[in-house]
């Protein structure tokens, strides 16, 4: 009798097996509706259609060496979708000029967003921008700090005919050899750094330097220290030595030491983000600035600055020379605006990460809104050769041809007496638009097509 | 093909087969029905599948697994870039690379055993990492990562087609790789993978695989020579994450170090220890769960969580953000590690052995109590 109870409950596994089976079986034949899902791309991708809002996602570093970059670039975002919905006070919407955009979201849908951990890594940037994109359904996607994330996700961008948005990236082959159709960048460049800060170093240095660089190991880094060489060059410099550190390296005593002993006198730091912050301190710990080399001063130059590294790096920063796109003590009205609105939100003033973000989200919605459509093709058409003014740079061209925007660069320099906390940085020279502009043609690359 | 499997083999494969087929409406409930997670479920079930036929069987932990998962990437990257597009070529490709390369690692860690063993392979791996992150960056590109670019010589797709404008697309003889067509590439070779684990694990072979894991003292003074085993055994798991590294470079066509180090090498020892080791289906379970948690959790936020707790009074939506908040967003790694810990002490034998304990309580409760039928053919299962 016990084989017989066995076999009915055996018969009755199998039965459930064999249910299990025709359920899971029926999935596998509606699966290819899947497919069909995706069919309605075929206008465009995440089409947003007669809903009533649009998504956008932002994609910033909220751990690693840029994390503190990352946060204040959600904040700008954060506020400028607020502004977009017609919320707060229309910071630089007030200011722009000319703008299409009416305060009410985008062509009448109100902007919603989703948010996205880079980890500064390309792989899990890019794996966080497809949920964005294949789950999320957002319009455009935004972010930075790191410019070899920034060109694995704009090279996504492309694939999928989804736009992006570049936040802050400065590596010369953003909008260079690996510049996308997809992909825009109103963040200045290195060889904008490199060409603004040459007549400043040149009047503050002399002809006669010996330069040693230390450099980032990416895009970023080998691009700018190729641009500041160039300039550093042309004015009769001799490059002592360059050599590349790991991003996020952490303790970089082992890169300056040799500096002592190389017969340099100016060290030139390629680094960004915390890296710059560790390797300014540890440099200025070994007692270099109060070096005399070759009967001169020894000097340290940060080519691209920012304040919140400045905030990081303390009194170290007092009279260190370098360049930024964008400081919140511009009296221009839309800097004003910005800092204001910004302020009064989060209760300290934006970063030029921030900056370059709000004015990247306002851009694209605006483009949108010219345009009439959130079709890809037509909105890129809006953004290239696009100028504006009101937005903290003065007058600005998003050049057509590689999607890089022209305005004035700040060269600045650590401030020996800060009035305030923020107070870090103080503008030494506004080098107009002109004086930086190059051909596009130098650094190659191709932007692909309109329609993927 | 099937000859030699009993029954419950076969209706495990089948069911396995039809599971992983029907993913994309398995995954739905959850939110991860996108083709890019899908395609990470299929990509690192393999890895770890793989991972299990070496620590699984032969009970010899490998820290430096990730190693071979990048070499599989950039060998597969580099197909694209110099011959074609076409994934065939890059897949087998990145394989063989993969398997030589774990060959030769393989050949020296394994002249050492235990903590030993685990330590050199953890070290080749963090080489490994070095290099292609700093001093090989010719051939790897370094942290900005291994890219295609539109002048890249592609020689045999040059002979067929002229230079389109734009990036080309990996493609599987015109069908193009990103989205579900991707998943159901990934979704056949898992298939395929988890068949040959199968198989592996019901041949004399795994049976001399085991053996290694129970006693390998025993097996020596027997007259065994274990080295061959365990080398060819570390070999096939090296191929398997090969095979993992360039079915990611077929869905995305990049290649980064990070992908080698040794945080990557510690995830697939996560996702076999949680899903199971030793057991069939375990791992991928493990790697499913374990690349859940890291794309959907890490993109909640609190305003997220508030929203989904908006139907509570406004004190108890608070103190629930305030207490969940820390583990999800970029603290999902800190819920990963509770379900962990929580997994390893009561359930030491991974998720597998939580199903096998609800399917023996079904079990008993269903039929009234024959628990020795019961359990006898549930440990079968978990096998």
């Amino acid at each position: 009798m016990t084989s017989f109870d066995d076999s009915k409950t055996r018969g009755l596994t199998r039965r459930g097996v064999l249910k299990a089976g025709t359920a899971l079986g029926a999935g596998a034949v509606i699966t290819p509706s899947f497919f069909v899902r995706n069919a309605w791309a075929e206008e465009f991708r995440n089409n947003p259609g007669n809903a009533s809002s649009v998504k956008f996602g932002f994609n910033v570093p909220q751990t690693g060496a840029y994390a503190d970059e990352g946060a204040d670039e959600l904040r700008a975002y954060k506020l400028a979708v607020k502004h977009i919905n017609g919320e707060g006070d229309g910071g630089m919407m007030n200011t722009m000029q000319p703008l299409a955009l009416k305060g009410d979201g985008i062509l009448g849908k109100k902007v919603e967003y989703v948010t996205g951990d880079t980890q500064t890594k390309s792989d899990a940037a890019r794996a966080s921008a497809k949920r964005m994109i294949e789950k999320d359904g957002v319009i455009m996607y935004s972010g930075g700090s790191s410019s070899g994330v920034a060109i694995a996700q704009q090279s996504l961008a492309q694939e999928m005919g989804v736009i992006f948005m570049n936040g802050l990236t400065h590596s010369n082959d953003t909008t260079g050899k690996d510049k996308r159709r997809y992909g825009f960048r109103h963040f200045f460049n290195a060889y904008m750094s490199g060409a603004a800060l040459g007549p400043v170093l040149k009047e503050t240095m002399g002809t006669d330097r010996r330069a040693y660089h230390l450099t980032a190991d990416y895009t970023w880094g080998w691009t700018q220290e190729e641009s500041i060489k160039n300039t550093t060059e042309a004015l009769g410099w001799q490059t002592v030595n360059a050599v590349k550190t790991p991003l996020g390296a952490g303790d970089f005593s082992q890169y300056i030491t040799p500096v002592l002993n190389s017969g340099a006198d100016v060290l030139i730091l390629n680094h960004y983000g915390k890296d710059m912050i560790n390797s300014l301190t540890q440099a200025v710990q070994f007692g270099l600035r109060d070096k005399q080399v070759n009967g001169k001063d020894f000097q340290i130059i940060v080519p691209l600055y920012s304040r919140l590294m400045a905030q990081g790096a303390g009194e170290n920063i007092k009279g260190i020379y370098g360049t930024t796109n964008w400081n919140w003590s511009l009296t221009d009205a839309g800097s004003q605006a910005f800092v204001k609105s910004f302020g009064q939100e989060y209760g300290f003033p934006p970063s030029q990460a921030a900056h370059t973000c709000y004015v990247q989200t306002i851009l694209y919605a605006d483009a949108c809104a010219r345009a009439g459509t959130f079709y890809p093709p037509e909105v890129i058409k809006a953004l290239e050769d696009f100028e504006f003014d009101g937005m903290g740079n003065g007058k600005t061209l998003y050049r057509g041809a590689d999607h890089q925007c022209f305005k004035d660069v700040l060269v600045v320099r650590g401030n020996e007496n800060p009035t305030s906390q923020f107070d870090l940085l103080e503008v030494v020279k506004q080098v107009p638009a002109s004086q930086v502009t190059y051909d596009p043609s130098i650094f190659g690359g191709e932007l692909g097509p309109y329609k993927v | 093909m099937f000859s030699g499997l009993t029954t419950n083999d076969k209706r495990l494969f089948i069911g396995f087969t039809i599971a992983a087929l029907a993913m994309p409406l398995l995954a739905w409930p959850v939110g991860a029905n996108y083709p890019d997670l899908l395609q990470k479920f299929a990509i690192y079930g393999i890895f770890a599948i793989g991972f299990n036929i070496l620590f699984g069987l032969t009970g010899y932990l490998s820290f430096g697994h990730a190693a071979f998962l990048g070499v599989g990437s950039y060998a597969a990257v580099w197909m694209f870039k110099g011959v074609t597009m076409n994934v065939i070529p890059a897949v087998i490709f990145g394989v063989l690379v993969a398997g030589m390369f774990s060959a030769v690692i393989g050949f020296i860690s394994l002249r050492r055993s235990g903590i030993y063993f685990s330590i050199l392979t953890l070290a080749f791996a963090q080489m490994s990492y070095n290099l292609a992150y700093s001093v090989l960056t010719p051939i790897t590109n370094g942290e900005t990562g291994l890219q295609l670019r539109q002048d890249d010589a592609r020689v045999l797709d040059r002979l067929f087609v002229d230079r389109a404008e734009g990036l080309p697309s990996t493609n599987l003889f015109g069908l193009e790789m990103s989205g579900y067509p991707g998943f159901y590439f990934c979704c056949v070779l898992l298939i395929i993978a988890f068949f040959i684990s199968l198989r592996i694990q019901r041949s004399p072979f795994g049976m001399m695989l085991r053996a290694i894991k129970t006693n390998q003292v025993r097996m020596n003074y027997t007259g065994f020579n274990t080295r061959p085993y365990a080398l060819t055994a570390f070999i096939i798991s090296g191929m398997y994450a090969g095979l993992a590294g360039s079915l990611l470079a077929v869905t995305d066509p990049l290649a980064g170090a990070e992908r080698m180090q040794w945080t990557a090498s510690g995830e697939v020892v996560l996702m076999t220890i949680l899903g199971g080791a030793g057991t069939l289906i375990g791992p991928i379970l493990g790697a499913g769960l374990i690349k859940y948690f890291e794309n959907i959790f890490s993109s909640y936020n609190d305003i997220m969580l508030s929203e989904s707790f908006s139907f509570l009074p406004d004190f108890l939506n608070d103190t629930l953000v305030f207490v969940i908040g820390p583990f999800v967003g970029e603290g999902w790694s800190l819920l990963l590690g509770i379900v962990f810990m929580a997994i390893v002490i009561f359930l030491p034998g991974g998720l597998m052995e939580g199903l096998t304990r609800i399917h023996a309580w079904y079990r008993r409760r269903g039929s009234g109590g024959t628990p020795t039928a019961g359990s006898a053919s549930s440990s079968q299962a978990a096998e």
